[in-house]
């Protein structure tokens, strides 16, 4: 286990060593200790390795990771793990807004609750939420899968392109060309699996989610849509 | 009966029949017209200025054999790896998706034949730029197509594009007939939508969140690659303030003559100032941070000619970049394809439905049929001649207003024709000291 101590070591240190760690290593564990809230904590890493931040994080903690798992024992700053390539992100606590925005694959484990514009943008990557997520969530998300515990806020998916939405609790209103849909059977596979790697199994059960997705209107310009613009 | 004299037909000069045209086509079609290019009504332009060449109280260089240099430095605030161009007139970000792939390779031969960059655009980075370009600035835009860091570290700089010329505030729209396999690949989008970008980018809100941005792009990328912030040309002092003190390494400023793959006509003609007016707000806001020449301020939007390069950097400009004029340098909307513009409904030289895919010239399309038709070795040939006579121009200027370095040309060197542009850019009437809103009389 490499323990890093970000207080006396400085950001510059910690990432230039984890950029070091081209494809292969054995230098698999390492710790961050006495984060405070540091911004770019992890960003940018591109090595299969574990990293335990014990504390909570500033902005963009872990910023498009690739393939490492990066665990954060706190709360996570806006924009964690933006644009994650590959990977595993999992939050103890809370995250900020903007938590996994324009992601394009891996997964990223929210155990609280998340803010607005969670998965905004998404573009693959998958998401579960233990708890709620807030408003305008999954805005233009493209493709990926989100899993929602808890409850939705506003204007969901709104403009969403090919994203899946599941959310097990209430959505206080979905936003422009977002509709429910069927459950069918591959959702629900989907969901157990995603329940299952998102360390949440056993704490709800597939047949308790709903669908959401795009109605496509939207796709083509319609001028008879045009308030929904 | 007499046959008296006629009044003839007479046009308003509000609903001319350019706006009749409009009101029709928008009743028929029910949407708003999209276009390429930038805008085409007249504004306040480097036309309006001249340059005040030596004669005895300033002393010329001599023609071809005194040195006039014309080399740029970019970045030089934060990067540890600045760029090095031998002009100072860049490429502007264009993307794979509004050109073809075959139009990138050949703006990037041009571009590093002159010794310069290119910049890619709103669909991630192609092999045929990076492949072709020396020199690559890579786009970091709200819709983040394509984006991924290990095409921030292939770069040579990072451009994060907050706004655009042809349309401050306003976000993309590629038609779905441009969205190719390849394309809808490179966006995650479903092949055949209409594909809408964001204007605001996703993760950040603010000034203050664009500097933490910024700091995790440093740090992804080592701290290596300058960091440029584009703008585009609407409140060019708050704006190049603002860059600045989130860290930019240099500020892009768009003017509104600059163009776009596509968006409303109402945007491009509407919004954002001229160009001219945009470089002395910009040159203050520098100055007054006392950053002019630590943050290079790079300007485009509508530059055509060495003269216009001389100008910018006169107002205090480091580099300019073109993006309009290297497409035509390549062959778009040229007269050999009348026939077919003609069939469009348009003529060689207006040609500005980009958006459509059906370039015939084969530059702003994903038709492959269309696309191979342009050669990109003679495509960068051209822009590589055309790159080298703006710079010979340039330089032509310079030297007769003394200058042994373009970046020398100062504010000075100029002289206006009209009021607007004496007041825009900041420089006297031409015969009289007079700047209006500055100086009396």
């Amino acid at each position: 286990m490499q323990t890093y101590d970000l207080g006396a070591q400085g950001l510059r240190t910690l990432n230039s060593s984890l950029h070091a760690l081209k494809g292969q290593t054995n230098m698999t564990a390492w710790e961050v200790i006495n984060p405070k809230g540091a911004h770019a904590i992890a960003a940018g890493v591109d090595a299969p390795v574990e990293i335990t931040v014990r504390g909570s994080t500033g902005y963009y903690c872990a910023g498009m990771n690739k393939q490492a798992t990066i665990r954060i024992k706190g709360s996570a700053g806006p924009g964690v793990a933006e644009n994650m390539m590959s990977g595993t992100v999992i939050i103890d606590g809370d995250a900020s807004q903007y938590a996994g925005a324009t992601g394009r694959g891996g997964l990223l484990v929210i155990k609280g609750n998340a803010s607005s514009r969670c998965g905004i943008s998404m573009k693959g990557i998958d998401i579960v939420v233990h708890g709620n997520i807030g408003h305008m969530s999954c805005f233009m998300a493209q493709s990926g899968n989100v899993v929602v515990l808890g409850n939705a806020g506003e204007a969901l998916g709104d403009s969403l392109y090919e994203a899946r939405i599941f959310v097990r609790g209430s959505v206080k209103s979905l936003g422009a060309d977002c509709i429910e849909k069927e459950m069918r059977d591959e959702h629900y596979a989907m969901v157990e699996e995603l329940l299952r790697r998102g360390e949440a199994e056993g704490k709800a059960k597939p047949e308790e989610f709903r669908r959401y997705g795009s109605a496509r209107k939207l796709y083509t310009f319609n001028i008879d849509n045009a308030a929904s613009y | 009966m007499t046959d008296f004299p006629r009044t003839p037909p007479r046009y308003s000069a509000t609903f001319t029949p350019a706006v009749n045209a409009e009101i029709r086509r928008a009743a028929a079609t029910g949407i708003y017209d999209i276009r390429g290019g930038g805008t085409k009504r007249h504004l306040p332009h480097f036309d309006d200025l001249l340059f005040l060449g030596a004669s005895i109280s300033r002393y010329p260089l001599e023609g071809y054999r005194e040195k006039c240099a014309t080399d740029v430095w970019l970045g030089t605030r934060f990067a540890s790896k600045p760029i090095h161009l031998e002009i100072p007139i860049t490429i502007a970000g264009m993307s794979f998706g509004a050109l073809s792939g075959p139009a990138k390779e050949a703006l990037g031969r041009g571009a590093t034949a002159a010794g310069t960059s290119t910049t890619t655009g709103d669909g991630g980075m192609t092999e045929e730029e990076r492949g072709h370009s020396k020199t690559l600035v890579y786009q970091y835009l709200p819709s983040r197509y394509g984006m991924n860091p290990d095409d921030l570290r292939r770069a040579d700089a990072i451009e994060i594009v907050v706004g655009q010329g042809a349309k401050p505030g306003g976000g993309g729209m590629l038609l779905g007939q441009k969205i190719s396999d390849r394309v809808a690949n490179m966006r995650n989008l479903p092949k055949g939508i209409d594909q809408r970008s964001a204007c605001r980018h996703p993760d950040w809100t603010g000034p203050d969140d664009l500097e933490i941005k910024i700091l995790e792009l440093r740090e992804i990328t080592n701290w290596e690659k300058p960091i440029y912030i584009k703008v585009g040309g609407a409140r060019p002092y708050y704006d190049t303030a603002l860059a600045v003190k989130a860290g930019a390494d240099v500020v892009v400023l768009d003017g509104m003559q600059g163009g776009t793959a596509a968006t409303q006509d109402v945007f491009i003609e509407h919004v954002g100032m001229p160009i001219l007016a945009c470089i002395p707000q910009a040159v203050k806001a520098l100055q007054d941070l006392g950053m002019h020449r630590k943050v290079q301020l790079i300007v485009s939007g509508g530059i055509r000619s060495g003269a216009d390069v001389a100008k910018a950097m006169a107002l205090g400009a480091d580099a300019v970049s073109i993006g309009t004029a290297a497409l035509i340098a390549l062959g778009d909307n040229d007269p050999k394809w009348e026939a077919e513009y003609q069939a469009l409904g348009t003529t060689a030289d207006a040609y500005d439905d980009w958006h459509e895919g059906k370039d015939p010239a084969g530059i702003t399309t994903q038709d492959p049929e269309l696309a191979a038709r342009f050669d990109p070795v003679l495509g960068g040939r051209r822009l590589k001649n055309y790159l080298k006579v703006m710079t010979l121009e340039a330089q032509t200027i310079a030297r007769a207003c003394g200058k042994n370095h373009l970046h020398n040309l100062e504010p000075e060197d100029l002289c206006a024709l009209t009021i607007e542009a004496a007041a825009m850019a900041g420089v006297p009437i031409a015969g009289t000291n007079w700047i209006p809103g500055r100086t009396g009389f």
